[in-house]
């Protein structure tokens, strides 16, 4: 691969030219931006918190893309799907009825325990749904094929839910309990924020035990190193990547029921995007690497949030929220042209993608 | 066939309720309701209607294919089964929703939804109709799966000719008015639907001449394939000068709200040729293609525009070289970082790309340039010798010299050197590289001239419009261009069009599926890749390359490579490692 290109130096030329623009650009407004500093010290907490809680369900969700890479080598499109399927549905069923019952204010952990509950099984529904019909006839097609079916899935997912349950933007109730904030290491947090992160560290490390520990997860692993031969060891190889979707599905449905409460409402587009970041974490981290997911969400999650007035409004450029998506696309860019390993990941990408 | 020679009940049960959760979903979702308001035959039937039988009848077809071979009986019963569970869902949901007001959950549970599943009969006696309706239809699709092949073709062709006649006979009305005169029209078709004679006539008409075509279309195909195969110029030059003059005259036959519908087909006609070089001839998945397409309208918008964004005031044709020159740059600086990429991680940049240009251009940091949300105004439209191009039907012939140029320039490098390479390069880069192709030149030259098509396109697209606002570029065009190549055969060139005529044309034609556009190209994808992975028109190399395994799969295959057991393959799947 590296001789590959070797008679034609100018392309890595101009990629060294591409990224170091991109770290002028980078360092220019960071220092412009921390010379100036119109920003308070609450106002930067404020924003790391939330740039962590945010990458908090990325890696949630990033769990989903990385398991499914590192057992079929596949990009599940669909995945952002899967996390908005469950909490749009636990939201219409559940939490509004709640709501309008007072149910949600008088149990408020039993209801968000009830709430995260169907939202896991509609995604783990939606995503076993979609592996056996979308997925599993094509397992030895054409590498493409699946995306290609992946996309479609995306699709259909969509626009199935906006069909349900309508395309307006539904309100999420939050209890009252969770509403406000706590003082924290001397800084005011959102009660919400710390409930975000802290789920998200006990799923993590739930999922890396389950993953590693039990035998299911050994069953798993075995899967993704050799398909055929964990067959001649007498794993089910279907059982075991529907278990894998239905874990990612899990972690995905997890990570909607946080974003209903940090952002208060869900639609039926919400997954889009997410996803997409998601994919962008687990690819920086390492695709195929649970911790790699984990980093590179946090990572990503950051950038978005400090990224915009650190580096952009420095540089002068107005309104600089309006490109936080930028930021993420720009930072999938720039990771899949100069390490499409991620941080914590084996050479992957040449030998398989 | 099964090989299993007793009655077993499960199959049908089973096939029966994957049916009624099917019709359920269409029903819930809305799908039912609204298409439901297209009457296709006045009084009996409503396109509604065949969306919600649809799934029933085929999984009825489908059990009694099930049925123990030479046992007629057991087949007819099995349909039956199939149609008679396929109802249970639906009837439960009549009896919920009087019980529970569902529509505080889902939206689409309408009182008129009710009104078609019951048949205005109330609860009771509609659910009885109901199931008596879907059991008989189970029967009937069953016994259509009995006859033999060659009454079920044409009786399977005459039914879907008639529906697809009173799909859209609204729009044949307006057109017969004009050909044949309003008291024709009165007769044959009423109040926007066929009348149940007309239905039945074209019934007939469709069928025998499927019948015919069956019976004696084999001689005629063969007599032409001679023709073609003979390659007699004379006759390609006919059939070409043929079309061209049919081309030509189009819109004297469409009247204007047709000719728009064309105009819009053409389009992405024009763009699916060039994301067809880019993925079906080279085989690099794109999907920010959409970035070009806005970067030729902007370009048109900012060098045409007599608003105040405008710059330079040119005419449209005077743009438009520099619109596909802008795109070929465009195509060329975002080539070069995803280069050394391959397979999906390209999709996901280009993806990731196509995006960038969207925010960029809604954001404010572009905004004094172009616009921002509120977009370039003021677009003039083009003129030919003084003669100002604005009704749809003289649009046309800006949008058909596109396509043409784009097609011709299409059909020679397909043959050329270039495409060859192209082609090499999707089946296998590296043995590609051995055989001396330059994969920087040919994947930049891919990404340029795809890009050039879009460009063009898109400063077709704006000046049409005369105004151009971001969000026109999103994602979805990107996949709407995807779609259509791929239904009609990536690499196929007249598959370009007629996937641009179902995945565009349709959804124009049939306003209200515009709800439910991008549920049904999600299916659409799913299926396609399921069944028919090289599209409705393949090209004959990518259909060789698909099917490749398929000839000697018995001989060669089984033996080589055991499966394991749990593994399902789909046949015909097993082509080269990408696509």
């Amino acid at each position: 691969m590296r001789q590959r290109f070797q008679d034609l130096d100018w392309i890595g030329l101009a990629l060294w030219v591409f990224r170091a623009v991109i770290i002028v650009l980078i360092i220019w407004g960071t220092v412009a931006t921390l010379i100036e500093n119109p920003y308070s010290a609450r106002q930067w907490t404020d924003i790391i918190i939330f740039g962590i809680a945010q990458g908090s369900m990325y890696a949630l969700i990033a769990i989903g893309y990385t398991l499914v890479y590192g057992v079929l080598f596949m990009i599940n499109f669909a995945h952002g799907e899967f996390f908005m399927s469950g909490i749009v549905t636990a939201t219409v069923l559940v939490t509004t009825p709640m709501a309008a019952t007072g149910f949600l204010n008088r149990q408020p952990i039993l209801s968000l325990l009830i709430i995260g509950l169907v939202a896991v099984i509609v995604s783990v529904g939606v995503s076993l749904l979609t592996e056996r019909i979308a997925y599993r006839p094509l397992r030895k097609a054409p590498r493409l094929v699946p995306l290609i079916t992946a996309i479609g899935a995306s699709f259909f997912w969509q626009y199935a839910f906006r069909g349900l349950f309508g395309s307006q933007v539904i309100p999420f109730p939050v209890p009252d309990q969770i509403r406000g904030t706590v003082s924290l290491l001397g800084t005011e947090v959102l009660k919400t924020h710390i409930l975000v992160i802290i789920t998200t560290i006990i799923m993590l490390v739930g999922l890396q035990l389950f993953i590693m520990r039990s035998r299911t997860g050994k069953s798993i692993r075995a899967v993704a190193e050799d398909k055929d031969s964990a067959a001649l060891m007498g794993i089910d190889v279907d059982r075991a990547v529907s278990i894998t979707f239905a874990t990612g599905a899990a972690m995905a449905g997890i990570a909607g029921l946080l974003y209903a409460m940090v952002f208060t409402q869900v639609h039926f587009f919400m997954g889009f995007f997410p996803g997409l970041k998601a994919f962008t974490a687990a690819v920086l981290g390492g695709i195929g690497s649970i911790p790699g997911a984990a980093i590179g969400g946090l990572l990503i999650g950051l950038f978005e949030s400090i990224g915009p007035i650190l580096f952009l409004e420095g540089v002068g450029v107005p309104a600089p929220h309006q490109l936080k998506d930028v930021i993420a696309f720009t930072m999938l860019v720039l990771v899949l042209i100069f390490r499409p390993q991620g941080i914590l990941g084996e050479r992957l990408a040449e030998k398989k993608a | 066939m099964s090989n299993n020679n007793r009655f077993d009940v499960s199959l049908p049960i089973k096939y029966g309720l994957i049916a009624g959760v099917v019709a359920l979903f269409v029903s819930v979702i809305g799908m039912v309701a609204l298409f439901a308001e297209r009457d296709l035959i006045a009084g009996v039937l409503t396109l509604g209607q065949v969306i919600l039988f649809l799934a029933p009848a085929a999984l009825s077809y489908q059990a009694a294919s099930k049925a123990p071979t030479g046992k007629n009986g057991t087949a007819l019963l099995y349909g039956a089964i199939t149609g008679f569970v396929a109802a249970l869902p639906l009837i439960s949901l009549i009896y919920v929703y009087t019980l529970i007001d569902l529509r505080q959950f889902f939206p689409n549970v309408s009182p008129s939804l009710m009104e078609i599943l019951t048949f205005g009969q109330g609860p009771g006696l509609g659910s009885l109709i109901l199931l008596v309706v879907s059991t008989v239809l189970g029967l009937v699709s069953a016994g259509l799966y009995l006859l033999p092949d060659k009454y079920r073709r044409p009786i399977m062709s005459g039914l879907v000719g008639t529906l697809v006649v009173g799909m859209f006979s609204e729009i044949l009305t307006e057109r017969l008015r004009f050909f044949f005169g309003a008291r024709f029209v009165a007769i044959v078709i009423t109040s926007k639907a066929l009348r149940p004679l007309t239905a039945l006539f074209i019934f007939v008409v469709v069928t025998a001449i499927a019948y015919w075509w069956i019976q004696r279309g084999e001689q005629a195909r063969e007599r032409l394939t001679q023709r073609t195969t003979a390659r007699d110029p004379r006759m390609r030059w006919i059939g070409i000068g043929l079309l061209i003059i049919f081309f030509l005259i189009l819109p004297l036959l469409l009247g204007t709200y047709l000719s728009e519908v064309v105009n819009n087909v053409l389009i992405f006609a024009l763009m699916g040729f060039g994301l067809n070089i880019v993925v079906g001839f080279a085989g690099l998945l794109d999907l920010g293609y959409v970035a070009f397409f806005a970067i030729g309208a902007y370009t048109m918008a900012i060098l045409t525009s007599e608003g105040a964004l405008g710059v330079g005031g040119l005419s449209f044709w005077l743009a438009v070289p520099i619109c596909v020159l802008a795109g070929v740059i465009g195509g060329l600086i975002l080539g070069v970082p995803v280069l050394r990429m391959r397979g999906d991680y390209l999709a996901i940049v280009t993806l990731g790309f196509g995006e960038i240009i969207r925010i960029l251009a809604l954001s404010d940091l572009l905004k004094p340039y172009i616009g921002g949300a509120q977009g370039v105004l003021q677009i003039p439209k083009p003129t030919i010798v003084g003669l100002d191009l604005i009704k749809p039907d003289q649009f046309y012939y800006v949008v058909l010299i596109g396509v043409l140029i784009a097609a011709f320039v299409s059909w020679r490098l397909s043959g050329a050197r270039l495409g060859r390479q192209w082609m090499a390069m999707r089946e296998d880069e590296d043995v590609a590289e051995a055989m001396g192709i330059k994969l920087v030149n040919s994947k930049l030259l891919a990404f340029a001239i795809g890009a050039s098509f879009a460009a063009l396109s898109g400063a077709i697209f704006a000046s049409k419009l005369t105004s151009i606002f971001p969000h026109s570029f999103n994602l979805l065009i990107s996949i709407n261009v995807l779609c259509l190549i791929i239904v009609g055969g990536m690499g196929s060139l007249p598959g370009v069009i007629v996937g641009a005529l179902f995945l565009v044309g349709l959804p124009e034609l049939l306003r209200e599926f515009a709800e439910y556009r991008l549920l049904m190209y999600g299916v659409l994808l799913i299926v396609m890749m399921l069944v028919r992975p090289e599209g409705i028109w393949p090209s004959a190399v990518r259909r060789r390359e698909l099917h490749v395994y398929e000839q000697d799969d018995s001989a060669r295959r089984p033996a080589a490579e055991p499966l394991p057991k749990a593994e399902t393959r789909e046949p015909g799947m097993e082509g080269p490692p990408h696509l």
